[in-house]
């Protein structure tokens, strides 16, 4: 019955030919021709890779932007992360309802327009926003999506109407100190290679003490040398470009202001591991940089920074291609991305090996953050002692940060590394500032008896994603947001995620109907630390987050919405809740 | 055989403080049970490899590091901690979220007894769980050709999916859609191509009755199933106690609200015992001696049934204020049991296709019943503890005769009294 003993099936020649890392791809074309995925798709690509129909089935139910139905000839998808509830999304949801006549998670009669609702879409800075068929439309308000509605229907198409993303760079280290964000000219990083043994790359890199940019902080250097002293000529590297976390976009700042940097940085890579391929998984919400990626490869193929024999040195083959996710948070996994990459569903793996060991079709694979290989390029270019003069002893160099929510200057500060979250409050003129997420909903919340501390790996790290929320806001309703959140995005593979997360919905909604007890405070913060303990990968573990740091960083506010001196004779229970649907039926 | 090598191969590790020789490279959970210290695994399956890890049922702390024993091969000098509270309490949690998660009605189950999952929560002594019932609508997949899948009982172990190909290598089952809304699909042409031993080969994998072969699964009397009997722990009471009865009486009080009277039924199942029943309990309120009103406050509430209306609630409520301790006994007054399976159908919809929509009812003629006279019906079935705090669950559907005696009898005595592996039991 197992797979690896069945005899290769009967030769019939398939109608398409496909090889199962061109999975993805191939049902992105055919639903972009389409609209969706239609049955004689699917039948196709289990032929041509000689696995059942289930088995593609399952792929495609996987991510959220492929589908087996049809979405309209238009399709919308609206951003609902905490940010863009605070800056109005309800309305604008509203007004997409009346201006398409389609209601939500459906198409409107006529077929034209399909209305969805999707996990935070990079744009925080510019919230509400939306893709439409994969083309940005921000700080969207009801008048502008009425004539949004307006212009399509009369013919405009999507790619036309749609707004230009601005970058948004706010600020930057002053005088020399700024790393990622200073002037670029491309092969500059890479010119650096010239005479240097990969070793002595890598110990460069590792002198940095330079860390992944991605959340998890490892060290590049011991990554990268990892990967190096695999045994094998085949190997890859790849750029984590899922960007998934709700409120970051500093990788698209990156992408979109400095997509040679990052090229360079992944040659480096390659260069320094040993690996001749890379691959750049971008989120399928950033399917508007592709081309911009697409042509700076192009171009550094024909500047020679890219193919054979790069920047002339023999036997420095290096060259990369794009490949789109296609919507699922849990991709940016690196095993999950890997998964991905491969046709697969984006489930991550289990912890036996690290990809270094075994990542990309088994193979040694170096997996790093967007900002992570542009701090790795202008480490080279720089030299390790620069980096080292910024930032602090204990986290050395800069960060770029990802600042949203209730403030006048959302959009990307580079930071040294030890900057107080009271500057950055100051220089982005925070509106009442109370409740700030760090690293998105997987992070860490504080509150403003912290703001006197440093943004730095002994104290508060932060991977990117900066969200404030001010006094107005409501607490429960940013903690149920991101509990959807992950309960929507959890692969759903192991326990405590799947359910854990669902369950907690549950108690959340107590919470909100205000039937919550002490009890139930603590019911959470103890379900919360067994999903830690249990969960199989970093979404689950990390899901509960928020909710016990809220409890313990706003303890008051947390007293205030449970009830005081409940009965022993009534939980979370309410008769007239409980009765109300059958009231119904009184006349 | 290489005896060098096998010498070689000798390794010492410890699990709970306890050295253990074994082999190099042999799984950890397996090494584990042998020796007697109990970790529960549910998704292992011996032959499956890599481990599928996807339950976390077995977790344990490796080296200080919380994960599944399952995946892990044991090595020289390994360090093990799998019996701490916190791990227990977690493995204990995980068990429990399938169960609020899926929709489990033991009593109806095909493999009731045979059950991988109940298995576990047997062994773990589970009574009741910690986390509200979800109560997801799932659909039952009855177009395979000879398979049925029973979505409501699938605890995405992944064991299908990874086992069970046909001969010429196709998946049959796979995953798909993803978090809550995960669900095994099946290939339907696929399926038909399996032999009809490789489908129950297939039904035989899964650890519990999601994938049910079409007449090849006949239920069986107690005692003659797979874990019915015997506890793999060997530290599980499998003697019945001495019992001395106690002096003192107590007032106890029944009643059933959203239940069959069932687990009533089942009380008055102890035969010869009620005669020693009636010398440590008074009867209060109960239909057992049809005394409608309580008369006196009391020790004990023995309450069957969930809340399906706002009498139960006010019954339940009045039981709450009159007793001392109160007791859920049947599965129904501890989760909602078979009644509660109406909780995945909004009960707007219930009521239009009993009342208005179904084959005999006239239309114009046909209304839902509501009289200032008639209880109110809930919008779902309510477990007890969901609306008073309860003290203590007797599981079952009915719950044994011995438990319930038991427990009555701990109850009046003040003392725990141990019930045996084979009376625990879900249905
Ligand atoms: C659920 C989940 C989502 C993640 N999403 C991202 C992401 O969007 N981008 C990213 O760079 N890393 C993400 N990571 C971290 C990656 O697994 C990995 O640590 C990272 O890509 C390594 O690169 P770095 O060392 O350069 O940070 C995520 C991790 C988890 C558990
Ligand atoms: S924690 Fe588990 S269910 Fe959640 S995303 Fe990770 S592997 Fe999947
Ligand atoms: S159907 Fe059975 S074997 Fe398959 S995943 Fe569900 S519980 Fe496991
Ligand atoms: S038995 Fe180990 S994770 Fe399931």
């Amino acid at each position: 019955m197992n797979r690896k003993k069945a005899r290769k099936s009967g030769v019939t020649k398939p109608v398409i030919s496909l090889k199962r890392t061109g999975l993805l791809d191939y049902l992105w074309k055919v639903q972009n021709e389409h609209g969706y995925i239609r049955p004689d798709d699917v039948a196709a690509c289990g032929e041509a890779l000689g696995i059942s129909t289930i088995e593609v089935e399952g792929v495609i139910s996987f991510y959220h932007f492929l589908t087996r139905q049809p979405r309209g000839r238009i399709t919308i998808y609206l951003n609902n992360s905490p940010v863009a509830e605070c800056k109005g999304f309800e309305r604008v949801r509203e007004a997409f309802e009346m201006a398409t006549g389609a209601p939500f998670n459906g198409v409107d009669p006529t077929g034209q327009f399909g209305l969805f609702e999707t996990a935070c879409i990079g744009l925080s800075d510019m919230e509400p926003a939306a893709l439409i068929d994969f083309y940005p439309f921000t700080n969207l308000n009801s008048l502008k999506v009425r004539d949004i509605a307006a212009q399509l229907k009369q013919g405009a198409s999507p790619a036309e109407i749609c707004d230009s993303v601005p970058d948004h760079i706010r600020s930057v280290p002053d005088g020399d100190k700024a790393i990622l964000l200073r002037e670029y000219s491309p092969g500059d990083a890479l010119a650096q290679l010239r005479n240097r043994a990969p070793e002595s790359v890598l110990e460069e890199l590792t002198k940095s003490g330079l860390r992944g940019m991605g959340g998890a902080f490892f060290p590049a250097g011991l990554k990268w040398k990892a990967c190096r002293e695999e045994p094998g000529t085949s190997k890859y590297v790849f750029c984590n470009a899922d960007e998934g976390e709700p409120g970051t976009f500093k990788d698209r700042v990156l992408m979109n202001s400095l997509p040679g940097l990052l090229l360079e940085g992944m040659a480096i890579a390659g260069y320094a591991v040993g690996a001749a391929r890379g691959v750049i998984y971008l989120r399928a919400e950033y399917r508007w940089i592709k081309d911009k990626l697409e042509h700076t490869i192009e171009h550094f193929r024909k500047m020679n920074l890219l193919g054979q024999g790069i920047g002339g040195i023999e036997g420095f083959d290096f060259d990369l291609r794009v490949q789109l996710g296609a919507g699922a948070y849990v991709c940016g996994e690196e095993t999950a991305l890997l998964n991905s990459t491969e046709g697969k569903r984006g489930e991550p793996r289990n912890k036996r090996f690290f990809p270094t060991q075994r990542g990309y079709l088994q193979k040694p694979t170096v997996v790093n953050n967007v900002e992570t290989f542009c701090a790795a390029a202008r480490v080279l270019q720089l030299g390790a002692d620069h980096y080292l003069s910024t930032g602090t002893a204990g986290s050395p160099g800069t960060k770029l940060l990802s600042v949203s929510g209730d403030c006048r200057l959302p959009g990307v500060y580079e930071i040294e590394w030890g900057t107080t979250v009271r500057e950055i409050l100051q220089q982005c003129e925070a509106d009442r500032p109370h409740f700030i997420q760090l690293s998105g909903p997987s992070g860490a919340c504080i509150s403003m008896q912290e703001v006197d501390r440093t943004i730095a790996l002994d104290d508060l790290p932060c991977g990117g994603s900066f969200m404030i929320f001010s006094r107005s806001r409501n607490i429960l309703d940013i903690l149920r947001n991101y509990n959807r959140f992950f309960k929507h995005e959890s692969c759903g593979l192991c326990t405590p995620c799947r359910a854990g997360n669902f369950i907690l919905e549950k108690k959340l909604e107590m919470f909100a109907s205000k039937l919550a007890r002490q009890s139930d405070v603590e019911d959470i913060r103890s379900w919360g630390n067994i999903m830690k303990l249990t969960c199989r990968c970093g979404l689950g573990k990390s899901a509960p987050n928020a909710l016990l740091m809220a409890q313990e960083k706003f303890p008051e506010y947390f007293e205030s919405i449970v009830r005081q001196n409940p009965e022993r004779l009534s939980k979370g229970f309410s008769l007239k809740d409980a009765v109300r649907e059958y009231d119904r039926f009184s006349s | 055989m290489n005896t060098a090598r096998k010498t070689t191969d000798r390794i010492t590790i410890t699990i709970d403080g306890k050295k253990i020789e074994t082999e190099r490279g042999r799984n950890l959970v397996e090494v584990a049970n042998e020796n007697g210290i109990f970790v529960p695994s549910l998704c292992y399956w011996k032959h499956i490899e890599p481990p599928l890890g996807t339950c976390r049922v077995c977790t344990c702390k490796i080296d200080g590091v919380a994960g599944p024993a399952c995946t892990e091969t044991v090595d020289d000098g390994m360090v093990v901690e799998a019996t701490t509270d916190e791990l227990v309490d977690a493995r204990h949690a995980i068990v429990e979220m399938m169960f609020s998660e899926g929709n489990h009605f033991c009593p109806g189950c095909e493999k009731s007894g045979n059950c991988d999952l109940q298995h576990m929560a047997y062994e773990m002594g589970l009574r009741q769980t910690r986390f509200p019932h979800v109560f997801k609508d799932r659909l039952i997949d009855f177009n395979p050709q000879r398979m049925i899948m029973e979505h409501n009982r699938c605890i995405k172990c992944l064991r299908c999916v990874k086992e069970v190909f046909t001969d010429d290598g196709k998946a049959v089952f796979s995953f798909r859609y993803r978090g809550n809304e995960t669900r095994v699909g099946v290939d339907y042409d696929q399926e038909a191509r399996l032999s009809d031993q490789q489908a129950i080969d297939a039904m035989n994998l899964c650890p519990t009755g999601a994938i049910i072969v079409r007449g090849a699964l006949h239920a069986k009397p107690f005692g003659d199933r797979r874990f019915d009997l015997v506890s793999m722990q060997k530290v599980a009471p499998v003697e019945e106690p001495k019992i001395t009865l106690p002096k003192a009486k107590k007032t106890v009080a029944t009643v059933s609200l959203a239940g069959c009277f069932g687990c009533h039924m089942s009380l008055l199942d102890i035969d010869l015992k009620l005669l020693d029943l009636v010398k440590i309990i008074e009867l209060n309120k109960s239909p057992l001696n049809d005394i409608k009103q309580f008369t006196r406050h009391c020790d004990i509430g023995l309450i069957e049934g969930g809340c399906c209306n706002a009498e139960n609630v006010e019954t339940l409520r009045e039981f709450r204020r009159q007793c001392d301790v109160l007791v859920a006994f049947g599965e129904c007054a501890i989760w909602g049991g078979v009644p509660s399976m109406r909780n995945t159908i909004p009960l707007g919809e219930c009521l239009e296709e009993a009342y208005l929509n179904c084959s005999t009812s006239m239309p114009d003629e046909s209304f839902v019943p509501y009289h200032e006279d008639l209880p109110k019906i809930l919008d779902k079935v309510y477990a007890c503890s969901e609306i008073v705090d309860i003290d203590y669950f007797i599981p079952g559907c009915p719950p044994d005769a011995n438990h319930i005696w038991k427990s009555v009898l701990s109850l009046v005595a003040g003392e725990q009294l141990p019930v045996l592996y084979s009376e625990f039991k879900y249905d």
